[in-house]
Formats: C-alpha cells, sequence, structure tokens
C-alpha cells in the first residue's frame, strides 16, 4: 500500500473531534493556580509545568503521526515547520510561525500569535517569574524526544510579560540514534 | 519578521475585547490537559475523597470564571435570581458553551426536596477515562461538580453539588449524574419569592 500523504494541520484539525477553547484555557488556569499554592515557588511551578508538557508530548507523539500522516521528516528545517503548522494547528487549533533560524540550522524559534492558553490571564507582581506556558515548551521537548531528538525548549518572548509575541526557542542537543528498547538476552 | 506588528498590546487584560466564544482546540489537547490534572492531584492526595475534592475545588475555579463571562457574554449582564432559572442556566447556557451541547436531563430529586439532578450519558471528562477497580467509585466528574458548584455558588445559591456514576441498562458504561443538593436557605428564598 503507498503511504498515504501528509495532511495539513487544517485537514486534520477539521476533522477530528473538538472542544471549545474556553473550558481548556479555564482549566489550565485552575491548574496553573493549584500549583501555585501548593508548590509556592514560582519556579517550582515552571518545572511541574514542564514536566507535565513532557508526559503529555510523549504520548501526544502517537496521535499526531497516526492522525496526520506526516512520516520522516529529511531534516531539522523540515521538522520545525511540521511542528508549527501542522502540530500547534492540529491540537490547538493555531498555527505558529518559524523564525531565527541560527547559521548551523539546529536551533529556531517558534511565534505564536495567538495563543489558546492566555485567554483572560493577567500575572500578578508575585508571578512575574512564572512562565506561564511552560507546559508548551516541555510538550515539545518530549513529543520530539519520542522521534530521536533531544532538545532544550525555552522561553525568549512572553506576551504575559508585556512583550508583543510568544516566541519559544527550540535547540537540538543531539540526534539520538534508534535502539530496540530492550536486549536480546533480556 | 512574521508576526510583528500584528498583534495589538493591551496594558490591561480588562482592556481587551471579550473573545466571542468561537475558538477550539482539539479535544485531545483538552484530554491530556485534564490527565495532567488528575495524575498530578493524585500526588498530592491519600485517599480518593480527597482526589476528589482537589479536581472539585479545580472545578470550582473555572464554575466561577464561567458564570461571570457567560453572564456578561450571553445573558446581557442579567443573572437568573430563581431556582429553575439558575438549573436551566447550567443545564443549558453552560453545558452548551462548555460542552458543546446541551445536558441530557435535568431532573428533579424524587426524595428530596432540595435536590436535583443533571445527568450525561457520557461526560466529557470521563470519555478517555477507566477508573482502576482500586479506586472505587471515584469519578473524575467531581471536576464538573466543581464546575457547577462555582456557577451556583457565585450566582448566590450555594449547594453541595457530587458526580456519580450511575449503571444504565443496556449500555457498557454507566452515565454519570450531578447531584445538586442546595443549602437550606436557597429553598427558604424560594419559598418567600413564591411562585
Amino acid at each position: 500500500m503507498a503511504p498515504l500523504a501528509p495532511k495539513t494541520g487544517d485537514a486534520v484539525f477539521a476533522s477530528i473531534d473538538r472542544v471549545n477553547a474556553e473550558l481548556f484555557t479555564l482549566t489550565y488556569g485552575a491548574m496553573v493556580r493549584q500549583l501555585l499554592t501548593d508548590l509556592e515557588e514560582v519556579d517550582e511551578v515552571n518545572k511541574q509545568l514542564d514536566q507535565m508538557g513532557y508526559n503529555i508530548g510523549i504520548r501526544l507523539i502517537d496521535e499526531f503521526l497516526a492522525k496526520s500522516n506526516v512520516s520522516r521528516c529529511v531534516d531539522f528545517k523540515e521538522t520545525a515547520d511540521v511542528i508549527a503548522k501542522v502540530g500547534f494547528k492540529m491540537f490547538l487549533g493555531v498555527a505558529a510561525a518559524v523564525t531565527n533560524w541560527d547559521a548551523e540550522g539546529t536551533s529556531f524559534s517558534l511565534v505564536l500569535e495567538d495563543n489558546p492558553l492566555v485567554d483572560f490571564v493577567e500575572l500578578p507582581d508575585t508571578c512575574q517569574g512564572l512562565h506561564y506556558c511552560n507546559i508548551l515548551s516541555g510538550v515539545i521537548r518530549g513529543a520530539l524526544e519520542m522521534v530521536s531528538m533531544k532538545t532544550e525548549v525555552t522561553w525568549v518572548r512572553d506576551m504575559l510579560h508585556g512583550d508583543d509575541a510568544y516566541e519559544l526557542r527550540v535547540k537540538l542537543l543531539k540526534q539520538v540514534p534508534e535502539e530496540y528498547p530492550y536486549k536480546d538476552d533480556e | 519578521m512574521i508576526g510583528v506588528g500584528k498583534i495589538k498590546q493591551y496594558s490591561n487584560v480588562l482592556d481587551k475585547p471579550l473573545s466571542r466564544g468561537r475558538q477550539e482546540v482539539s479535544l485531545s489537547a483538552f484530554a491530556f490537559l485534564f490527565s495532567e490534572l488528575v495524575q498530578y492531584s493524585q500526588t498530592q492526595v491519600d485517599n480518593i475523597a480527597e482526589l476528589e475534592r482537589r479536581l472539585e475545588d479545580a472545578g470550582y475555579a473555572v464554575g466561577a470564571r464561567v458564570l461571570e463571562l457567560l453572564c456578561h457574554r450571553e445573558k446581557g449582564n442579567r443573572r437568573e435570581t430563581r431556582l429553575l432559572g439558575i438549573l436551566s442556566f447550567v443545564h443549558s447556557t453552560v453545558w452548551k458553551v462548555l460542552f458543546g451541547k446541551v445536558a441530557d436531563s435535568l431532573e428533579k430529586g424524587t426524595e428530596h426536596e432540595d435536590e436535583y439532578m443533571i445527568s450525561e450519558k457520557e461526560l466529557l471528562v470521563n470519555r478517555f477515562i477507566s477508573i482502576p477497580k482500586d479506586m472505587g467509585a471515584f469519578n473524575c466528574g467531581a471536576f464538573v461538580a466543581g464546575i457547577v458548584r462555582g456557577v451556583l455558588d457565585g450566582a448566590g445559591f450555594p449547594a453541595v453539588v457530587t458526580a456519580h456514576f450511575v449503571p444504565m441498562e443496556g449500555q457498557q458504561r454507566p452515565r454519570t449524574t450531578i447531584l445538586i443538593k442546595f443549602a437550606e436557605e436557597v429553598l427558604r428564598r424560594e419559598s418567600r419569592l413564591g411562585g
């Protein structure tokens, strides 16, 4: 059977079950507030959000591959485009833009114009160190790790901190050769 | 650079125009998020009752905001003041916005005057959840119960709201019933206001 053609983010998004973004936004907000109450330290909350994102990412990649028909990307450039145009669109309903490649082609920025996580959100003075959307960086890191790419994802710009957009920096640390998850003698 | 200059910045979140609520995200995105919320909550508690209470608290925070948002956007800044009015607001308006459909049923409890039930064949939050045997009657619907309590409480109808599985004949999966037990003062006020 010939491989199915990869779908565009719009096509996938149109064909799957969706929910109101406000339910999603408010639920995320409720969770972040619980974390702030439980963990007290903003840094700890950032860490926890990143971990939660990672947990999501390692599961989400399966659904992504199954529904988008995307197959192996030829290079990191293609990976970046697929994350921005298909991944973001398919799950959050908004596409991101890929910019600011470095000379080696190992790191790029994802710029989000629209971010469903932050509707209704304003950071109080006590939470200025909070990366409210840190879950997103975890998701990208987790999902890429499952397709053999170790990455580091950091926030460059954040509108909740007064910047003019949301910008995530994705840096490829190394490509991990694929291994069987078990050894023959075990 | 792409994106720059397109986004209007607001110094205050309240200056921003209210969204019309048409935006959507994928159901999986919500399911993943909710699953993380449940898993994280599990690490913070010792028993099922506490776990349900935590989910209910998270839901309460959502409900309180939903009431404010919907009264403003859908009801022209008016809020229901009568018992049946607020119940149908929850059953229709709130459900439709949050879950894309009105709830399957709204019934009055047969045994107690102060009890009402909203039932849903397949509650959104329970759609991808299977309860391990050792967790007994745990119901993730506690989150939705919290939303309902948040809406009711904010509107001046304090109530105890709980989520229960109710087995259905001929159905593999039980339906979820959100049981609302109003505080005494609510019923007293209601009878004073008359029919």
